[in-house]
């Protein structure tokens, strides 16, 4: 192949515990739905940081709570982001989620409006994130090796085009990335449905392959409690389905050429779950775009690939959302997304291994700092999976 | 040029890979795995994206992509016909 993975380094940001981000982001975290306002209002104050406004976090509980803090916790602790604001509506959750994001080592504090107000909360935590943002802005890219970038995959808005060219060029990269030690991830529980026998038999043990297989039953149970019909139109969506895309199965099978024809998979993760060494991980996660992508960046994934067809146009707050397309008319019209465009390969004009090269390329070039085509379109969608009504 | 792909040559359907396809345009295949070409006569316009059957299909019988199951034909389709939604229905769920 053309790029030399095994010297291979990119320049990033190394974070106190050692990790390394791409991106240099002071987030002001709000803790649930009341805290945004002050938030943003810290964030029109203080030039350069990023408010994260979310509709939640009031009487959650049990393992709908756990995670939230784990989402809100792992969002903060991310190597992509330097330091972090958090506000609450009173002080005991907003340190908690403080406290867990302390243990990175990085700059955080944490304010609750209660016995204060939002106007004297917005002037502290002002305060705060200016001294943060000037830190921030001293620090510098070192150059570091290829096995400290946590790469994450999510496909989304798929067509048949995506099974041809984006999905099995995402795969051709991860087989690439696997053998150097680099941290990957993939989920989608359900729509591995009708593939999830080729994802068993790509588990590296039989315990990691019954783990798989118990997140994907679990999320079967869940379909077949609520559903009312076969969820045509929701799984596949309707765009899949303009797309081209007739079945969950045909889906499903598109979906997992992102693992490529050789990585492994040598663990499984809960939603949120950080991961504890490299290799390629499957996280238990919804399939919606937003949602699986938030819960990447929480487990601190710092570059994330979405194969589309369509063209799901999501972006994140803190982690570069890079889109990659091989359907010829998505790419014409909807270029002004698209990051890496793979069409060639449907006219046979590039091969598999030259997209898993152009892909790889820009993936440098993102992680070096190139703003992904999201990034500069300002998307920056932080959607938190629920598991159940509040209380 | 290539109208359409197919990922095995044991799949019952390909993809057209480009826009305005009419009926009655012969249409060149590429078969991704083996590497090989085919020829289908398109029997409907089929939209870019969409899927032809490359092999008669039965009512109930089962539709193959990727060497795999995708779920199974609720009418008959005739090779070069549009596959979809309308005579292709999911197994699961």
């Amino acid at each position: 192949m053309a790029i030399d993975l095994k010297n291979a380094s990119f320049r990033g940001y190394k974070r106190e515990n050692g990790r390394v981000g791409v991106r240099n982001h002071v987030v002001i975290l709000p803790v649930d739905d009341l805290s945004n306002a002050a938030c943003e209002a810290v964030a029109n104050n203080i030039k350069g940081v990023l408010a994260i406004p979310h509709p939640y976090g009031r009487l959650q509980f049990g393992a709908d709570l756990d995670l939230h803090f784990r989402t809100l916790i792992g969002t903060g602790s991310n190597a992509n982001v330097a330091a972090v604001v958090v506000i609450g509506i009173e002080d005991g959750w907003a340190k908690r989620v403080a406290d867990g994001i302390a243990k990175t080592g990085k700059p955080v504090s944490s304010f609750g409006i209660e016995g204060y107000g939002d106007m004297e909360t917005i002037r502290r935590a002002s305060k705060a994130a200016k001294d943060y943002v000037q830190q921030a802005s001293e620090l510098r890219r070192e150059e570091r090796p290829l096995k400290d970038l946590w790469v994450s995959t999510k496909c989304g808005e798929s067509d048949t085009t995506s099974g041809i060219g984006s999905n099995p060029c995402v795969g051709n990269a991860y087989d690439k990335l696997y053998p150097h030690g680099v941290t990957l991830v993939f989920g989608e529980t359900t729509e591995l449905t009708g593939g999830e026998h080729l994802v068993a038999a790509r588990c590296r043990t039989p315990q990691v392959r019954e783990q798989f297989m118990a997140m994907f039953n679990r999320y079967q149970e869940v379909i077949n409690r609520h559903k009312t019909g076969d969820l045509m139109d929701s799984q596949p969506t309707k765009g899949n389905i303009a797309g081209g895309l007739t079945t969950i199965e045909e889906k499903a099978l598109g979906n997992i050429q992102k693992i490529g024809r050789k990585c492994l998979v040598d663990g499984v993760l809960d939603k949120a779950e950080a991961p504890t060494g490299p290799g390629l991980w499957f996280m238990d996660s919804s399939s919606a775009a937003a949602e699986m992508v938030t819960l990447c960046a929480a487990s601190g994934y710092v570059v994330h690939f979405f194969p589309t067809g369509q063209c799901n146009i999501i972006g994140n707050p803190i982690l570069p959302v890079m889109k990659i397309c091989a359907n010829p008319r998505t790419c014409r019209t909807m270029a002004e997304h698209l990051d890496v465009d793979v069409s060639g390969i449907t006219r046979k004009e590039i091969n598999m291994d030259q997209a898993g090269d152009k892909l790889l390329e820009m993936m440098f070039r993102t992680a070096n700092g190139r703003l992904t085509a999201a990034e500069a379109l300002g998307h920056r969608e932080f959607v938190l999976t629920r598991l159940y009504e509040s209380a | 040029m290539i109208h359409f792909i197919v990922h095995g040559e044991n799949d019952s359907v390909g993809v057209v890979v480009v826009e305005g396809v009419k009926a009655g345009q012969e249409l060149s295949g590429w078969v991704m795995e083996q590497d090989k070409e085919i020829q289908v006569r398109a029997l409907n316009d089929i939209a870019i994206g969409h899927k032809l059957a490359i092999r008669p299909l039965a009512a109930d019988d089962t539709v193959m992509k990727y060497g795999v199951d995708i779920g199974r034909a609720v009418a008959a389709i005739k090779v070069g016909e549009h596959a979809h939604v309308h005579n292709i229905k999911t197994k699961r769920w």
